[in-house]
């Protein structure tokens, strides 16, 4: 199978990603699009990997989930004290430090 | 594209199936992506992202790396899936169509977003136009492991001391006191 398969619907996948997190206002979904970054970084690292034969590829993948889960976690605690204290996860309402 | 199609079906080693296959899969995970960012609805939302989440573990069983594709499987949607849906939940995130896609930034959005594919498309066709990935045999856990527990054990370590640091975090952010 071709590399280039798998890089082109990485990039597809990031593109998407980077349009997620431009457009949307509900911090919930703006993390699903971050999501969606990382995992096409995924596709890349393993990809790579396969190609030169190299199990480097593989273990990078993996430290890259359990940081995207620690960011999860980090994340949803951020919005849920968003919401707490503004009772509204609108990104748009968060500019506090606007000058 | 279609110089892909056409390096794709030039392909005579007859991986007829696994390349119909791939297509199939990744067309469904790039419907799903699209309508992740695009639906109103957060669960809708999160139940994509699960479609995307699990064409991904399946595209790294295609790459030969199926510890990889299990853990993908276990932590993606096992745990993360299940976080976002208790977010929704207690941030009580307007379950019905709201107007967070109806915005004044669509357009410019769409048009970043198509640039950078664009760019991208150019870059990986110009770099890697018929580099091909060989398969033999899928990676066994254990070689994964013995790297992970010889060359790469400081990274390791790195990420235990993060994974810790954030469950603290997270602890510390969201009591209430």
């Amino acid at each position: 199978m071709l590399l280039n398969q798998f890089l082109l619907l990485a990039a597809a996948l990031f593109c998407i990603g980077v349009y997620g997190v431009l457009v949307r206002r509900s911090a919930m979904l703006v993390l699903m699009s971050i999501e969606l970054i990382l995992n096409a970084v995924n596709i890349n690292l393993v990809a790579f990997g396969a190609l030169t034969d190299d199990v480097g590829g593989s273990v990078f993948a993996l430290f890259t989930i359990a940081v995207a889960a620690a960011e999860v976690g980090i994340g949803l605690a951020i919005v849920l004290l968003m919401y707490r204290n503004r009772r509204s996860i609108d990104l748009a309402q968060v500019d506090l430090l606007k000058g | 594209m279609s110089s892909l199609l056409a390096a794709v079906s030039a392909d005579a080693d007859l991986m007829v199936a696994q390349n119909v296959f791939f297509a199939l899969i990744s067309l469904v995970m790039v419907i799903a992506a699209v309508r992740v960012v695009t639906t109103g609805n957060v669960v809708h939302a999160a139940l994509w992202l699960v479609v995307v989440l699990a064409g991904v573990a399946v595209q790294f069983l295609f790459l030969g790396a199926e510890f990889v594709a299990v853990t993908q499987v276990l932590v993606y949607i096992g745990a993360v899936i299940v976080l976002f849906l208790f977010g929704v939940m207690l941030t009580k995130a307007s379950m019905g169509d709201d107007e967070s896609v109806v915005n004044e930034r669509r357009g410019m959005a769409g048009m970043v977003g198509l640039l950078l594919f664009a760019v991208m498309a150019i870059a990986l066709f110009d770099s890697f136009g018929d580099k091909r990935v060989v398969i033999d045999e899928p990676q066994s856990v254990n070689t994964v492991s013995d790297s992970i527990f010889s060359q790469y054990i400081v990274p390791f370590e790195a990420v235990s001391v993060l994974l810790l640091a954030a469950l603290i975090g997270a602890i510390v952010l969201a009591r209430k006191d």
